[in-house]
């Protein structure tokens, strides 16, 4: 919601939000869980921090509803870093977005790793002044979600994996639908808008300019430095980590490194040298071994 | 000839200051190692993450060439690239580099947080009139300035939150910074300004 404030200017405005995340580009967003954790993602020249309670490997692990964090946990991580501090609500759970954005966080995730709270409807992303990253498996799915007011978009991956497949394919599926509306006629919009259940404005939108109106990150299972890499090779315009870090057995070198390699996604010289002496990757769990009612990149409509 | 500027690429909104100096007939290379340093007539950096851009700057030895060139060439800096040109930075973290050249301190996200971002119209004498539409995001402020620096933009007193006016744009011979993000917006006259610095120079 665009608001006046006190004296100067206006803020909550579409631009301000897609704008800040156009400041997060070619950057590695980390899930942390404290302080300590925060000022390793820092350190190692995070571009945000996502703070929660648990990293998606352990909400796998340990099942039950996952929720929004601790506000206390949110205002100690946010008094750690200078860096922008993200924080997931439920989806469709407005109140948690209420009380996050009460908080000061930077950037609310809408997230399928947390227990949704609505089957049916996203939360009304327009009515608050922080801006919103949504997931999206599809093309169709991420239009639905900027109608709804998201400022930007991460392909889902399934996360708390350590296996990228998932997030390989909804990046190449978001990235190729793209390319097949700009290759349309305009007169072939109006079936693309109904097939992709999404609104006509917006896949005009889409087509003409060749990409989506705003940022696109990607998500879900990146465990190494050539995981990031691909991914920016496949087009994204950063990456977010969860587990892939601080469920590896070197986290301050492992951080590092996937910086350094999404900063050189192009350069294969130097994405081995961030690949060097790393450690143990995260363990992980093949997305084939899951059962589908227990995948997380399902959830969201 | 057209002159080469130079983007600087480690991270940030690197495309959108790509997209506005092509508009505006030179040649943008984007830039990420010393050696693409070579050969450019000016250089822009970007908005984005100050922290992150100085820790891969230092990561990637870049702070020499970067500091060496500042006195050759004309450089422009929006938002964090304001940061990496300013001599000191209050509410940073105490081991961040800058670049430097600019006879100021930057106090960083001065506004406040993400939704204290704001966007207001600026008279900018520089480059004339209309207003200018300046969108501010997590932006930093130049808290103290030498008198060898020229203030180009200031939200005036009766505008700001802090009742004196706030000092969001200048420049001191070839570097020049604004607090704001004229690379989201579709109005070209800062950079227009930088590219005749960089074609006087």
């Amino acid at each position: 919601m665009a608001t006046d404030a006190a004296s100067t200017g206006v803020t909550g405005t579409t631009r301000v939000k897609r704008g800040m995340a156009d400041m997060l580009k070619g950057g590695v967003i980390m899930d942390v869980v404290n302080v300590e954790q925060a000022k390793i993602a820092e350190d190692a020249g995070a571009i945000a921090v996502m703070a929660l309670e648990r990293v998606p490997a352990d909400i796998r692990a340990q099942g039950g509803v996952a929720r929004m964090s601790d506000p206390t946990m949110i205002d100690e991580i946010i008094n750690a870093v200078s860096i922008p501090v993200m924080a997931k609500a439920r989806i469709g759970h407005f109140v948690e977005a209420q009380v996050i954005q009460s908080l000061g966080v930077d950037y609310i995730d809408e997230s399928e790793v947390l227990t949704p709270a609505d089957y049916i409807n996203h939360i009304d992303k327009w009515a608050f002044t922080v801006p919103f990253v949504c997931g999206a498996t599809n093309l169709g799915e991420a239009l639905r979600r900027i109608n709804e007011g998201a400022a930007m978009i991460r392909s889902k991956g399934e996360a708390g994996t350590g296996d990228v497949s998932n997030a390989t394919g909804h990046i190449r599926t978001i990235k190729g639908e793209i390319r097949r509306l700009s290759s349309m006629s305009k007169d072939e919009l109006y079936v693309a808008a109904k097939e992709l259940q999404a609104p006509y404005e917006l896949v005009c939108e889409v087509a003409e300019k060749g990409a989506l109106p705003v940022v696109l990150f990607t998500a879900g299972g990146i465990a190494t430095p050539a995981d990031a890499a691909m991914m920016m090779q496949l087009g994204a315009d950063g990456v977010f980590v969860g587990s892939g870090i601080f469920k590896s057995g070197d986290p301050v070198k492992r951080a590092n490194a996937i910086v350094q390699a999404t900063l050189h996604f192009d350069n294969p010289d130097e994405i081995a040298k961030a690949s060097r002496g790393l450690g143990e990757a995260m363990v992980g769990i093949n997305v084939a071994d899951i059962p589908v009612p227990h995948r997380l990149a399902e959830r969201g409509w | 000839m057209s002159p080469v500027i130079g983007v600087l690429a480690i991270q940030g909104d690197v495309r959108e200051h790509a997209r506005c100096l092509e508009q505006l007939d030179v040649d943008v290379r984007l830039v990420k190692t010393a050696e693409q340093l070579k050969g450019i007539a000016g250089l822009v950096i970007p908005g984005g993450e100050s922290t992150t851009m100085s820790i891969l700057a230092v990561k990637n030895n870049l702070f020499g060439p970067l500091r060496e060139l500042r006195t050759q060439i004309p450089m422009y800096g929006s938002c964090a690239g304001l940061i990496m040109l300013a001599d000191s930075i209050s509410d940073g973290r105490a081991d961040q580099e800058t670049i430097g050249g600019l006879n100021i301190t930057a106090k960083r996200n001065a506004f406040g947080r993400q939704v204290d971002s704001f966007e207001i119209d600026l008279h900018i004498p520089a480059i004339g009139e209309p207003d200018y539409h300046a969108v501010f995001i997590r932006a930093p402020l130049v808290e103290a300035a030498s008198s060898a620096v020229e203030v180009l933009a200031a939200i005036p007193a009766d505008k700001s939150l802090t009742g004196t006016d706030q000092v969001v744009a200048v420049r001191q011979d070839n570097l020049m910074a604004t607090s704001f993000h004229p690379e989201i917006t579709s109005d070209l006259r800062i950079h227009k300004y930088f590219v005749d610095m960089v074609r006087s120079a």
